[in-house]
């Protein structure tokens, strides 16, 4: 659980149909889905992210309807974790269950700029800015989440329970 | 302490005594819901977990209502992978065609959903069955895979808002202007993570109806779950819909909330929300004239038959504007077959409507009513997020069904009283 990239910097109230818009929901291949990342937000988005970046949002990240194709299309770019000021519920749900990584923050948010040069420790809920030189710490990932997480998402958590 | 109404529904799931907000407990579910777009993800992790078969079949629904009839290829594809694992796990409450519709507005009507009930869906609109006073809240494909194959599920106990609401509501002014109202107070961040439950003297003059449309939007105001006590109009709507069972279900007096809020809605105007999100709402009388190029009526928040009477009011003797499509959609086969006996299709029709089958179509931007770049749309959807209609470039304003006549009639969003 330690990533090293660029931030890519994006907005408050991120809806998941500017995440994944839902014409692009006739697949269900991260891939596919991970080309059309953010196609609601900006055409070609997905063009000024290199595989290892991350997402640094604001507030609400995640807004909107339930599709898991949302937390896909992130992972299915290349991007394995998400700084932001906060999260909507479903959204946060579905990123850990997805083994997407995601990091609350508040207003220390503004700490990092578009381009930084993020270092993260995602357990231990550290962030180093090598930009800044600031370490910014993120409030502590629920205990459930971080062992839905160790497990590499849900679908192994439950099949433990299946099996 | 005494419970609020989540913890009491919750309770009645749970196995563990639920102290205080922010507890993370395991709990049963009534039901399951997953749709064309949710259920072939649902399935996949259902798979990958190792399940071969659910908890109980007629505990599932599976709707397949978003891009039906099926649009294209793909969309159809995916439906019929929802078909083949319903077939397979013997599911009883399988939709399709005919017996289809939005999901919300489908499961109410044929007595799926009732009170007390805790329901998990695939999609963010579950919250709608709060009007119920059924626990009811969107969680994520694989979320929900976890539960056909577990029957239970977590929650975080969340913390409730409770909006007590009273004072006379206007001629025109429906529910879906209180809950924009209320959007448009606590923004769309003004309930994340938390319930909200409704109360105050407003809900005597609220049908189950009324009630499904303000708890659907409560995911607009990220809420996790939109409660409304249940009471004797529910127990008659569950009996008119063919539920034998409705428990009568209201908080304790003592019950803690994280906030209480109150709301005077005497001479309050139908609202509208502007674009590109549902807390930037407004009047409708503050708005400056504002032309449309399409008008639609549908949806899980508003396509239900009081909805149809509605907007039949207003456009009864009238024509819709040359300039204007508007496009109106009976959310289930149920309504549309009620709207045809009351001879409000015809009324639709003679003034110019297009009619579509009972699809949740342009709501989400799937089909049926597509924006291009410039356009702008009058809806009584749920949402107006950016290009959520169409082109990037195009504008959904979201109103009830009165004002959505209105604008079809004049063109230019409207105050229904100034027709
Ligand atoms: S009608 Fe719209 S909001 Fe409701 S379930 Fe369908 S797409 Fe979602």
């Amino acid at each position: 659980m330690h990533f090293q990239g660029k931030a890519n910097k994006v907005g408050d109230h991120i809806d998941t149909d500017a995440i994944i818009p839902a014409r692009c929901l006739v697949t269900t291949d991260p891939f596919e889905l991970g080309q059309n990342c953010m196609a609601g937000l900006e055409t070609d988005w997905i063009k000024r992210v290199s595989p290892g970046d991350l997402m640094v949002a604001g507030k609400n990240f995640g807004c909107g309807s339930s599709r898991e194709h949302a937390p896909i299309a992130i992972l299915g770019a290349g991007i394995p974790a998400v700084i932001a000021h906060s999260f909507a519920r479903i959204f946060y749900r579905n990123g850990f269950n997805m083994g997407l990584v995601l990091l609350e923050l508040g207003e220390k948010v503004e700490q990092i700029s578009d381009g930084d040069r993020l270092e993260v420790k995602a357990l231990e809920g550290e962030i180093f800015n090598h930009s800044t030189g600031a370490t910014i710490h993120s409030l502590p990932v629920p205990e459930f989440m971080a062992e839905i997480l160790a497990r590499g998402g849900l679908i192994n958590y439950v099949r433990e329970k299946v099996g | 302490m005494g419970k609020n109404l989540a913890e009491k529904i919750l309770q009645r799931y749970c196995s563990e005594e639920i102290k205080k907000p922010g507890q993370i407990v395991p709990c049963r579910v009534s039901l399951v819901l997953a749709n064309d777009i949710t259920a072939p993800l649902a399935i996949d992790s259902f798979r990958k977990m190792g399940a071969t078969k659910v908890f109980d079949t007629a505990k599932i629904a599976l709707v397949c209502d978003h891009f039906t009839p099926n649009k294209d290829i793909a969309s159809a594809e995916q439906v019929k992978k929802v078909r083949l694992f319903a077939r397979e796990m013997g599911i009883v409450h399988y939709f399709e065609g005919g017996n289809s519709g939005v999901e919300h507005a489908l499961l109410p009507e044929l007595g799926l959903v009732g009170p007390g009930d805790v329901v998990i869906g695939a999609d963010s609109h579950t919250c709608t069955y709060g009007g119920l006073g059924a626990f009811a809240t969107g969680m994520g494909s694989t979320d929900i895979a976890a539960a056909m194959a577990l029957g239970e599920t977590w929650f975080k106990v969340p913390e409730t808002i409770r909006v007590n609401i009273h004072g006379d509501l206007g001629r025109y002014t429906t529910a879906k202007d209180l809950i924009l109202n209320l959007i448009g107070r606590i923004k769309v961040d003004g309930a994340l993570y938390k319930a909200i439950e409704f109360s105050g003297p407003i809900l005597e003059r609220l049908d189950t109806e009324a009630r499904m449309t303000m708890a659907n939007m409560a995911i607009e105001a990220g809420g996790k779950a939109g409660l409304f006590p249940s009471d004797q109009i529910t127990v008659e709507y569950c009996r008119e819909h063919g539920r034998k069972e409705a428990d009568l279900l209201k908080s304790d007096d003592d019950a803690a909330y994280a906030l209480n809020l109150d709301m005077d809605v005497s001479g309050m105007a139908p609202q509208v929300a502007c674009p590109h999100l549902p807390d930037n709402v407004h009047s409708v009388e503050d708005l400056e004239e504002i032309r449309v190029d399409q008008v639609v009526l549908g949806s899980c928040t508003n396509g239900r038959i009081s909805d149809l009477r509605e907007a039949a009011q207003i456009i009864r003797n009238n024509k819709v504007d040359q300039n204007v499509r508007f496009i109106v959609i009976p959310a289930t086969p149920g309504i549309y077959s009620q709207a045809l006996e009351e001879g409000l299709l015809e009324i639709f029709m003679r003034a110019g409507a297009v009619i579509g089958p009972p699809t949740c179509g342009p709501c989400l931007g799937g089909h049926m009513g597509i924006l291009a770049a410039g356009e702008k749309c009058l809806a009584t959807t749920n949402r107006n997020f950016k290009g959520r209609m169409g082109s990037l470039e195009s504008e959904v304003y979201l109103g009830s069904p009165y004002v959505a006549a209105a604008t079809a009639v004049a063109g230019r969003i409207i105050h229904p009283e100034r027709l």
